[in-house]
């Protein structure tokens, strides 16, 4: 069967190499592009987040390259993101596809749920229990190299003699892993893509500045739904710290913060999970002022309530803690240039901000 | 001197009114309920509130300035859940919203903020309230007392509701004024939903309802839809939503739709509303799939036209009208 899934990010790079490996055809949708976007925007609630729009426009992308089949994940709310599925598949179905569509719900709540959504994938192609356990236990580990040359870039950007270079091998590396295909190729990968990325001319004795990345998952993650913020502000200088990836990989490295801790960080502020991601914003803005960062990013897609909530939040943070946050919301309309200029104003003041209390500390 | 409890007429006022004011009154306190949404109320909630903020959020930061000077403690449940259906909770700004008002608002007076979670059952209701009454001092014999009342309050509230009166209709026949005079021969059945704060707040929705009736429509809201009812209609969707309002307003539209047999259905929903744009499109789709019910959706903000607006509910009857004769 013909399968796609939710594009975000590296991720896809992974979940095509699983889904081959469970004996199906993946339909890996094309890079979101202004495309998707039409096609999601025509046919999306006009409220729906940005996630929602593009992830539609994406499947039906997919659809017209022949996927059969869509593997989202669900969720338990009160973030909309738990219902996207149930709503594309009616839309769908309203436009006249009759896409089959897998929506995988916690285990936690459901386990046979869960279990039967796996056999009806892996059943029709004959795939063992055990096979599937190996898949994606692979799938994993090539997730969290993606991750790991992800979070590599950002930290080499700032500091490269030539501007663009690691986008470019950046961009290499992406294809070195896609080329990887068992878990040895894999764990050699992962050498040759830090070694490359370690390769870039770079001028260590710059002076950068260190930015928070917070908020939404989707736009925080998929490059297409921020404008590339992380490339723009690794340009201008900015060292950026990402506070998610989708496989947790820094777990075991720099910066990890676990989910007590940064529930913890913004106890004084709420004690709520209010949905999505909004609780982790606060915390981890928190959690960056503790370590010293010069800033915070949040983004967020318009009309993303969790955010909105964390919004009025995060100014008190930044009288508490003394950072700055700047908040952006996303949506269909946003320009590249002008969100430009906004981050280069706001890392102007981030660099004056440094400057005088340097002087002072003088 | 007794303690007084402003109650900000928006948001949860709607729905659990009867219920806090009985308690608070019960315990000895004093209740003072903000004024009614006014220009001057937006205005200020506008000021305050964060600008992504929907209107009825913004309009809860008016009432709360409009209750500053005015009481000892202001009222700000937080409403995590109601019942014990497991992923049923609020919009986050429920969730959230103490501490958005605090953060946002300067000088106000100590809220009361009680995390409202009976997921556990309705007795939680009580050791809420018991927690309540004890940080004022009060003897628990006092406190079972005023819940008892809230509690018959609330019911009598909600038989009210059922006979088809909506919620601000409904609160003063409780104050004891006389019922208003039914609709004598409607020419069209509408159902008009949304959230109890977007569709009964006259100021932000240009009192769409009376409009409504002053033009022969026979209106219907999700509270006139007995509960037991509601509930019925949740096996018809495939995964209850996340936001108790939404879902009453979701099964509300499935009632008319199958039941109830309305003329049209109208969804008054607020400009980036989250949860709303998730509901909006469902009740759309049914509407279409179920009954090829006609379905209009009306947006509002703080910047709502008069004009426009009715000149689109006008046309809407109007067609309806048209296809009723054709039929």
């Amino acid at each position: 069967m013909k399968i796609t899934f939710p594009y975000m990010g590296t991720s896809y790079i992974a979940f095509k190499m699983l889904i081959r490996d469970l004996g199906h055809e993946p339909v890996v949708p094309p890079k979101p592009s202004k495309k998707t976007l039409t096609y999601g925007t025509q046919n999306s609630p006009e409220f729906a987040c940005l996630p929602f729009k593009i992830l539609l426009g994406s499947y039906l992308e997919a659809i017209e390259l022949g996927a059969e089949m869509v593997i989202t994940s669900g969720g338990a709310g009160p973030c909309r993101a738990g219902y996207y599925g149930v709503l594309h598949q009616k839309i769908l179905q309203d436009m006249g596809y009759n896409t089959k569509m897998i929506v995988m719900e916690s285990p936690y709540r459901n386990i046979f749920d869960f279990l039967s959504k796996i056999r009806a994938v892996i059943g029709p192609s004959g795939v063992s229990w055990w096979t599937f356990i190996k898949a994606f236990r692979k799938a994993w580990e090539k997730l969290k190299v993606l991750d790991e040359a992800e979070y590599l870039s950002h930290e080499i950007r700032p500091y490269e003699l030539i501007k663009g270079q690691t986008t470019k091998a950046f961009t290499e590396s992406l294809r070195i892993i896609d080329d990887a295909n068992t878990l040895p190729e894999i764990i050699e990968a992962r050498e040759v893509v830090k070694k490359m990325l370690g390769a870039i001319p770079q001028d260590r004795s710059r002076r950068i500045l260190k930015i928070g990345i917070v908020g939404e998952i989707y736009v925080v993650l998929e490059p297409f739904a921020n404008n590339d913020i992380e490339i723009i502000l690794g340009e201008l200088g900015v060292q950026t710290h990402r506070s998610i990836y989708l496989s947790a990989w820094t777990r075991e490295n720099t910066g990890y913060e676990s989910k007590k801790a940064v529930f913890k960080a913004a106890a004084p502020y709420i004690d709520e999970a209010f949905g999505g991601h909004g609780i982790y914003s606060v915390g981890h803005s928190v959690l960056y002022a503790k370590k010293g960062f010069d800033g915070v990013v949040q983004l967020a897609p318009f009309t993303c309530i969790p955010e909105i909530v964390a919004k009025p939040i995060l100014s008190t943070v930044t009288r508490d803690h003394h950072i700055p946050i700047f908040t952006v919301f996303l949506d269909e309309q946003t320009g590249k240039a002008g969100l430009q200029t906004r981050l280069e104003a706001f890392v102007d003041l981030l660099k004056q901000k440094r400057d005088r209390l340097e002087d002072m500390a003088i | 001197m007794t303690l007084r409890i402003g109650i900000p007429r928006a948001l949860s006022y709607y729905a659990y009114y009867p219920f806090w004011k009985e308690y608070f009154q019960g315990l000895g306190f004093e209740t003072v309920v903000s004024q009614k949404t006014s220009k001057q109320i937006l205005d200020h909630g506008v000021k305050e509130a964060v600008a992504d903020a929907c209107v009825p959020v913004k309009v809860f930061h008016g009432h709360v300035l409009d209750l500053k000077d005015k009481v000892d403690y202001i009222f700000v449940p937080r409403l995590v859940s109601v019942n014990k259906e497991r992923t049923v909770t609020f919009c986050p700004k429920f969730l959230g919203l103490p501490n958005m008002i605090k953060a946002s608002i300067d000088g106000i007076p100590p809220l009361i903020d009680v995390r409202v979670d009976l997921k556990k059952g309705r007795g939680e209701l009580f050791w809420i309230c018991y927690r309540l009454g004890r940080q004022f001092g009060i003897n628990l014999w006092r406190i079972i007392r005023a819940y008892r009342t809230g509690l018959k309050a609330q019911a009598r509230y909600e038989e009210i509701l059922i006979q088809q009166y909506t919620p601000v209709e409904a609160i003063s026949i409780m104050e004891g004024f006389e019922k208003p005079s039914e609709l004598q021969s409607p020419q069209l059945k509408f159902a008009v939903l949304g959230f109890p704060y977007t569709i009964y707040d006259k100021f932000i929705n240009v009192d769409i309802i009376s409009k409504l009736r002053k033009l022969g429509i026979k209106v219907l809201t999700a509270e006139m839809v007995p509960p037991k009812q509601l509930l019925k209609q949740a096996r018809k969707v495939r995964k209850n939503l996340f936001w108790n309002f939404s879902n009453q307003v979701l099964r509300a539209a499935l009632y008319y739709i199958d039941n109830a047999k309305v003329d049209g259905i109208i969804h008054i929903t607020a400009f980036g509303c989250g949860p709303d744009a998730m509901v909006d499109k469902m009740i759309e789709l049914e509407a279409k799939q179920r009954g090829k019910i006609p379905f209009m959706s009306i947006t509002i903000d703080e910047h709502t036209g008069e004009a426009g607006l009715m000149t689109r509910v006008e046309a809407f009857i109007d067609m309806l009208v048209l296809r009723r004769d054709v039929s």
